[in-house]
């Protein structure tokens, strides 16, 4: 541990930070970034959620109680372009930011200034977003996927706000995955070879290949709404020689990677955290890295089952079915290698360690409910019910955001220098995990049951199972502020945490100390 | 303090090329996706153009049945239906099959009609040697007209397919188009 004390003499002597307002807009470091890019996520969690907690409420009784169905569909739209582009992409940004410099031994991201660029368009394209709400007509109600004609012919003029801030996300996006890539191929430090790099640098550097593959996409196909809507083209409009189910396609080659773009970082997380806690070396580090290679080529070529009801040649169907059912393969690698890494392991039951165990469980659970969706006829039956909402809840709720909040549990302490309270933290995932399934669980009976999704109404039928959803949306919706306190608590205070306070975990980012230093490794460590 | 790190630059203009490149693959896939759905008959579209009737064997072993059904889009209020709901034909036989549209309002429209096929596979075999779908149709205040759908079926259609359905939408295109436009193309009739 002799570096650690190096380092802090010589950071110590150099930790100039600048102040003022000055300090956050114009920094090119990346913890800072890092910390507003996870700030600015939990602040669009909130704020996502807050639109759950309007849906969960008007859905908690059959009828028309508190909103017009036309604001709901913007509930349902918003809601989730805010949690996919505001929550979850911008937190594993933030963490790569954070973790990525620190873990492969270099100074800093490989292109500052670009990095200052990328977080700081991204409120504005979120006021943009959320500002679009307050016009006449109201937002964007499309539904997130903005399936044309639907966002062209029958969408309000909000449209032209919401392609733009999607624009802005992709550029942000974009600039964020060509920063994590030159990062990892330039920077590491002498000795990092690529199969010695932590996983969570690993996931994310395929992350970002897939980044740059398909955000472009997504932006060619929302330029092409545009343009259909307002400056006369037919890219998907049947009169004038388009057509709509080509959006559909261009859309899911984007969306599918983006799924993967999602949960990969995910990956990486667990794959640090369970071996931290169960106290041995990840079962199979080269086949996690395989796998997670797979998958993200598996996924350019699943999208249309997205689409299997849209009329598709039987033979089409299958392939994608088959191919769907293969990425099968190579995630259960990796469920096997995390219990292989617990498996006679010294366990203990730290509050990281919660949530990635409930990931473990409860993201197989989602990734179940996908290989049923997966099934050609069975999706006739599932397609656009609560099925679907519960599947993709159960992978992005308690799969991407339960992994998000391990690693803020488990790299707290060294980003504030602070252990946080444990009590307080292990409340926030006992509530957490019990609420929110108490909100997802019982959606996969209503969809079963026919109850179709993204409508403001329901046939009286469904209406417990609503009601106890609503309950577990409301109880989770809070306990979320329980975890705002923990993280308040620990930056302000709290019992000094150690250079390594989780004694089995690995990496150089547990050499330098808690909180890490301003600077970390401008000189380069030695990697054996 | 970099000794012998390697150059950013030149990575980074190979992703941003990625990335242009992938913006542009995106618009390429409009293109892609028309020759795609016309070689494999994916999503039921036919030509646009008329076929030329070839000089083909009548297959009077078998007989297909095709179905004609009609829809109008949002917001046009012409009567359109087909002159008879199914036709019998051996395949190489030309079937001519009118459709009848009345305009109720009081001012002159003009209307496209897009035509698709289900199953998809079967438009690959669904020649069409005249239809009112190759161009908008014009037509009058309160008047109306029969249009004309000539085809024939190719001879290589597999066994397997007995019956076809072929399916009209019509679109109102006179927002897209000027009063005297269309007054010109009625006079031209």
């Amino acid at each position: 541990m002799s570096t650690a004390v190096e380092d802090t003499h010589h950071d110590t002597h150099h930790d100039h930070k600048p102040y003022g307002i000055g300090r956050w807009l114009f920094t090119t470091n990346h913890k800072d970034i890092g910390s507003m890019y996870l700030w600015l996520s939990f602040t669009m969690f909130l704020v996502g959620g807050a639109m759950a907690m309007v849906i969960r409420a008007e859905l908690f009784q059959p009828g028309l109680q508190l909103i017009e169905p036309q604001f709901f569909n913007q509930m349902t739209t918003v809601h989730g372009l805010v949690m996919i582009f505001g929550a979850v992409m911008p937190a594993f940004t933030g963490l790569a930011n954070w973790m990525i410099p620190m873990m492969i031994g270099a100074p800093d991201m490989a292109l500052p200034r670009m990095n200052n660029w990328s977080f700081w368009i991204l409120p504005f394209a979120f006021l943009i977003l959320l500002g679009s709400l307050f016009m006449e007509g109201g937002g964007p109600a499309f539904g997130w996927t903005a399936y044309a004609p639907l966002s062209t012919t029958y969408s309000s003029d909000s449209t032209a706000l919401f392609v733009f801030s999607v624009h802005i996300m992709g550029i942000s996006s974009i600039m964020g995955a060509i920063n994590v890539i030159v990062t990892i191929m330039n920077m590491r430090a002498p000795g990092m070879s690529y199969m010695k790099m932590p996983l969570f640098a690993w996931t994310w550097f395929i992350t970002a290949f897939l980044l740059i593959a398909v955000m472009p996409v997504l932006a060619g196909a929302v330029t092409m709404l545009l343009t259909d809507k307002y400056f006369g083209t037919s890219f998907f409009d049947a009169a004038g020689g388009g057509d709509p189910v080509m959006y559909q396609h261009i859309f899911w080659f984007f969306g599918h990677p983006e799924v993967y773009i999602m949960i990969l970082p995910s990956f990486g997380i667990i794959s640090a955290i369970i071996p931290a806690f169960a106290r041995k070396p990840l079962f199979g580090y080269a086949s996690m890295v395989y796998a997670t290679a797979a998958i993200a080529l598996l996924s350019f070529l699943v999208w249309a089952h997205h689409m299997f009801t849209t009329g598709m040649p039987v033979f089409a169907e299958l392939f994608f079915m088959y191919c769907t059912m293969l990425i099968a393969v190579p995630t259960g690698v990796k469920i096997f290698n995390w219990v292989a890494t617990m498996w006679r392991g010294s366990m203990t039951f730290e509050t990281p360690m919660l949530f990635a165990l409930a990931f473990v469980i409860l993201f197989t659970i989602g990734g179940f409910s996908g290989l049923m969706l997966a099934i050609i006829p069975a999706d006739f039956q599932y397609h656009d019910t609560y099925f679907v909402v519960a599947h993709f809840h159960y992978v992005l709720v308690t799969g991407a955001i339960f992994s998000i909040m391990a690693a803020a549990y488990y790299w707290l302490p060294k980003w504030t220098g602070h252990m946080y309270d444990s009590t307080l933290a292990k409340t926030h995932f006992w509530t957490s995990l019990i609420s929110v399934n108490v909100l997802f669980f019982p959606m996969h009976f209503a969809g079963l049951a026919g109850m179709p999704r993204r409508i403001p109404d329901y046939a009286t039928q469904f209406a417990d199972i609503n009601q106890i959803a609503s309950i577990g949306g409301f109880a989770f919706g809070l306990s979320q502020l329980i975890f705002l306190w923990v993280v308040i608590k620990c930056v302000k205070g709290g019992e000094k945490a150690a250079a390594k306070p989780w004694d089995g975990a690995e990496g150089l980012e547990w050499t330098v100390p808690s909180p890490a230093p301003y600077h970390t490794f401008e000189k380069p460590p030695k990697v054996e | 303090m970099s000794e012998q790190r390697p150059d950013n630059s030149i990575l980074v203009k190979r992703l941003l090329l990625t990335v242009a490149g992938m913006f542009a693959f995106g618009f390429a896939l409009v293109p892609l996706y028309d020759v795609f759905c016309e070689v494999t008959g994916f999503n039921g579209r036919t030509s646009n153009e008329a076929a030329v009737y070839q000089e083909v064997e009548v297959d009077e072993s078998r007989t297909v049945t095709v179905q004609f059904i009609t829809r109008n889009a949002k917001g046009i209020p012409w009567k359109f239906e087909p002159s008879i709901k199914q036709v019998k034909v051996h395949p190489g036989e030309v079937k001519v099959v009118n459709f009848l549209a009345d305009n109720p309002t009081s001012s002159n429209m003009i209307a496209q009609a897009i035509p698709s096929v289900a199953p998809a596979e079967a438009s690959l075999y669904l020649n069409k040697v005249e239809c009112f779908c190759f161009n908008q149709q014009p037509l009058a205040a309160g008047a109306d007209t029969e249009m004309p759908m000539q085809f024939y079926l190719d001879p290589d259609i597999p066994d397997h397919i007995t019956t076809f359905t072929l399916s009209y939408t019509l679109y109102d295109m006179t927002a897209n188009t000027s009063a005297e436009a269309i007054a010109q193309l009625l006079k031209t009739e």
